[in-house]
């Protein structure tokens, strides 16, 4: 029973996984850029919310409706000023320029807020420890159960807008050809400075299930970009569904590596990672045409 | 249309009196440095050798990144292999030195079979692979019950010799290590991997179509750029004797290859070492500031990356045609010197 | 006035000098013929003069305004529409949505979903198929469909008949006839470059000759004979050659 527990625990891991990465997924599959700085982001928003919490009393979930749309903004501003440059220049200098980022902000919120860990649990009251018990022993946390559905919620979310609104089919038409695009009049700097501020959107609201399951400080950033990467290469990059299955697949080898050995979430992780890699590298053709077909894919290229 | 008719004799030149001037200054202070030892304080001595240790590591990520046009963020991976393996074969019995050596050639091997799965990424993939990878070997080195987790050990080893011994014996290591990498690059650049690697740069699947062999070269600066990185790792535990894996594994390394490569001028020859020598001296002058120092480093590195990227050493090669070591080919005509080509 | 004025424009790729010095007035509801071997510049003015590739040198005035700076899609919304070379559909969208992309450019005007389905009927089963699914025909009425819905003053046209069979070529050509008007008001303004010489003497008001570059020759297409323009297109004639007509 011990290891379905941990199944049922990587699966609910995964759900958070998916919730980092989606972001990071989205970005990378309009603009092709992988912005290092994902994870330090994350974690920024846990601070404007610990800061509400700690300060005003403001119930997370709640502080969420001003710090989105503050990291909708700091994403556009950032399109703008970094990601816009850095992408001109080919593919290497986003990864350059982002990095920077990351080291800057890592550590400008050392500065500003100190080297203490901090965790958003005690402020959602019982919601962190909460559970419900299923059939056969297994213990679901209600956080969790509630970071997947608003996973779920997101991934949905962004589906059904570039499936449906005007604004996804410009988004899907800069992300394939961004020159054609403005010849039929979309104004490709505004969809991709769109696009970088919905990403942080969904940061954000990341940030604040980070905070509420588990602790967080300064430096918490390149771990969780590591994670969320993972999750995005593991179910195929660009493919906004394959991020759920990428997570999920991250989540469950951490959490049966948990159970082998005290060093095995994270060796777990990152051998899984490795392997999944280069698996896709080597496998044939046909065996490649077969695994795509089997991902689920959004309308995102 | 009438072409004028003009007897014109282009020569293709490699070495300018500026490189020949440049080179023998080199070489000349290559030779003072060696007897630095001898004259110098045991403070300055330490802080040159941590100056040489940058200059190894700033070469081999430049090496890698703008050479191979291979982005890693993981050359963190071989720093902590190469001390964790000068560890071992010091715990072994091997004399340290010799270690030293020896753990840069393990590691060196070792990256071959890593190349071979490593080098089939692309671009972010292989950037954050790499890291992933460093944060595998991380945690794979903890497992060693000589390193004991995060508490780590130390070069015991190293305590047969005195002090003073000890820090000029690291010291000539160090300076052999960089003026060795150094020419070997050099001599590598002037040769077919040069252009190759140029080939690469501009249009990788272009280069492969005219014959450039380019995952063999690929491969060969990744090895190398390991075996670099790896003596550097080796050489440090070698100056401040502990070895914990956090320290050696740490991002932080690659932060420090990335400012020094991109202010100094990524692809060039001369690029890395000027901005070792300027990271050395930031840091010599900033460093006990702390975490401000850091975000200072991070905003450089940013605005470098924005405004400059091709560095100050890529900006006054554009600028002025100036190339002090003789990498690339210069065209001339009988009327004098034209800029080069590289 | 001109509805679009080329004044000594200039164009490059890299160090070569695509387009030298051309200076053409284009005037409402003209059609005009773009004529030269691969390699004459005509893709690189049409893609200059939509936006999508810089100015070296000179101006494009449309409709009195200076638009030599100004980003693609303003342009497209001032009316000024390009189907580029090579059809660029959006293949991973249906044509339902290539078609309805464009109406980003928020012009008012004759063509919208319905309009242009009228004029390329074939398309109404398509609807949502993905784009790249489609034949060369189908692709290309698309391609000029997607442009159309922009509702443009100036349509340019790159090489639709490339690739397609004639029966496809025809298709095409039929459709865009009720666009091109002979000089009337209420057609559409159109520049076109064709490799075809029999369709461009059937469609065209104006035909230009360009040559590395360069404009050779341009003449009305009445005036001119099938002879001389392909004397121009190989080069056997240049300007400073007697029998040349001016513009």
């Amino acid at each position: 029973m011990i290891w379905l527990n941990q199944l049922v625990q990587g699966l609910m891991l995964g759900g958070y996984y998916a919730l980092l990465a989606c972001g990071l997924s989205f970005m990378f599959g309009v603009m092709r850029i992988i912005n290092l700085a994902h994870g330090s982001l994350a974690v920024l928003s846990a601070y404007l919310l610990f800061l509400l919490a700690d300060r005003y009393d403001i119930h997370p979930l709640l502080g969420l409706v001003a710090v989105v749309p503050a990291m909708a903004l700091l994403g556009w501003v950032l399109h703008r000023l970094v990601l816009e440059r850095s992408a001109r220049a080919g593919a290497l200098l986003p990864l350059l320029s982002t990095f920077g980022l990351a080291t800057v902000l890592d550590n400008s919120m050392f500065q500003v807020f100190g080297a203490d860990t901090r965790s958003l649990a005690p402020y959602i009251d019982s919601l962190s420890y909460d559970s419900w018990t299923l059939p056969g022993g297994v213990i679901v946390g209600q956080l969790s159960v509630l970071t997947f559905v608003v996973a779920l919620a997101l991934l949905g979310g962004l589906h059904l807008m570039l499936a449906r609104t005007s604004l996804g089919r410009r988004i899907r038409a800069a992300a394939h050809d961004a020159d054609t695009a403005q010849l039929v009049g979309v104004n490709a700097r505004s969809v991709y400075a769109a696009s970088t501020a919905i990403a942080l959107t969904t940061v954000a609201i990341a940030g604040a299930f980070l905070a509420m399951r588990a602790t967080f400080d300064p430096y918490t950033g390149p771990q969780q970009l590591i994670f969320a990467f993972e999750a995005v290469v593991i179910g195929g990059a660009g493919s906004l569904w394959g991020t759920l299955i990428g997570g999920i697949v991250l989540g469950v080898a951490q959490s049966l590596g948990a159970q082998v050995h005290s060093q095995g979430f994270l060796i777990a992780g990152h051998t899984t990672f490795l392997v999944v890699l280069l698996a896709r590298e080597y496998a044939t053709g046909s065996f490649r045409r077969w695994l795509r077909t089997l991902r689920l894919r959004a309308a995102t290229p | 249309m009438n072409m004028p008719s003009r007897s014109t004799t282009v020569r293709v030149t490699r070495w300018t009196s500026t490189s020949i001037a440049a080179v023998s200054l080199i070489i000349a202070a290559q030779l003072l440095l060696a007897l630095g030892p001898l004259f110098l304080s045991a403070n300055v001595v330490d802080r040159l050798t941590t100056l040489f240790i940058y200059g190894i590591l700033a070469l081999m990520w430049n090496a890698l990144a703008g050479y191979a046009g291979l982005l890693s963020v993981g050359q963190q991976a071989f720093f902590g292999l190469g001390a964790y393996a000068a560890v071992r074969l010091a715990d072994f019995g091997v004399s340290p030195y010799l270690a030293l050596l020896l753990a840069a050639a393990v590691v060196g091997v070792l990256s071959l079979p890593i190349s071979a799965f490593m080098l089939k990424l692309r671009g972010g993939e292989f950037a954050i692979g790499m890291w992933v990878l460093a944060e595998l070997l991380h945690l794979l080195v903890n497992l060693d019950n000589l390193i004991q987790g995060e508490t780590g050990t130390s070069l015991i080893a190293l305590q047969r010799y005195a002090a003073d011994d000890r820090r000029a014996y690291t010291y000539w290591a160090a300076l052999a290590t960089m003026a060795v990498l150094a020419w070997l690059v050099f001599v590598m650049l002037r040769g077919k991997i040069g252009t190759a690697a140029q080939a690469i740069r501009d249009n990788e699947e272009a280069a492969g179509s005219v014959g450039v062999r380019v995952l063999a070269s690929k491969r060969l600066i990744f090895v190398l750029s390991a075996f670099g990185c790896a003596a550097a790792g080796a050489l440090w535990v070698a100056s401040s004797i502990t070895f914990q894996p956090k320290t050696y594994f740490s991002v932080q390394w690659t932060a420090y290859m990335i400012f020094m490569v991109l202010v100094g001028g990524i692809g060039t020859y001369e690029g890395p070492i000027l901005g070792a020598v300027l990271f050395f001296t930031i840091e010599t002058l900033f460093g006990a500031t702390g975490v401000v120092y850091l975000i200072g480093l991070g905003a450089t590195a940013l605005l470098f990356a924005l405004l400059l990227p091709r560095g100050i050493w890529g900006e006054v090669e554009r600028r002025l045609g100036l190339q002090l070591l003789p990498v690339g080919y210069r065209l001339s005509d009988s009327a004098g010197d034209s800029p080069s080509t590289r | 006035m001109s509805l679009l004025k080329i004044e000594a424009l200039e164009a490059r790729h890299g160090l070569l000098t695509a387009v030298q010095g051309i200076s053409l007035d284009i005037e409402q509801g003209e059609t005009v013929a773009l004529v030269g071997a691969n390699g004459a510049g005509k893709t690189t003015l049409l893609r200059t003069l939509a936006g999508v590739h810089p100015v070296a040198a000179g101006r494009i005035v449309f409709d009195g305004q200076d638009v030599s700076a100004v980003p693609a899609n303003f342009r497209a919304a001032a009316g000024l529409a390009l189907v580029p070379e090579g059809r660029k559909l959006f293949s991973n969208m249906t044509v339902e949505e290539n078609l309805l992309v464009a109406l980003s450019a928020k012009r008012a005007g004759p063509w919208n979903l319905a309009t242009v389905l009228e004029a390329f009927p074939q398309l109404k089963p398509k609807l949502k198929a993905a784009a790249g699914t489609l034949s060369g025909g189908q692709q290309q009425a698309t391609a000029i469909g997607r442009a159309l819905m922009t509702n443009p003053r100036v349509l340019l046209l790159d090489e639709v008949s490339l690739g397609l069979s004639p029966l496809a070529v025809q298709g095409v050509y039929d459709s865009l006839r009720s666009l091109m008007g002979k000089g009337t008001p209420q057609s559409t303004t159109v520049v076109l470059v064709e490799q075809d010489l029999q369709r461009t003497f059937a469609v065209a008001d104006r035909i230009v000759c360009m040559l590395e570059g360069k404009v050779v020759a341009s003449g009305r297409s009445d005036e001119m004979t099938r002879d001389q323009v392909m004397a121009y297109y190989f080069g056997h004639r240049t300007p400073a050659a007697p029998g040349t007509s001016t513009k």
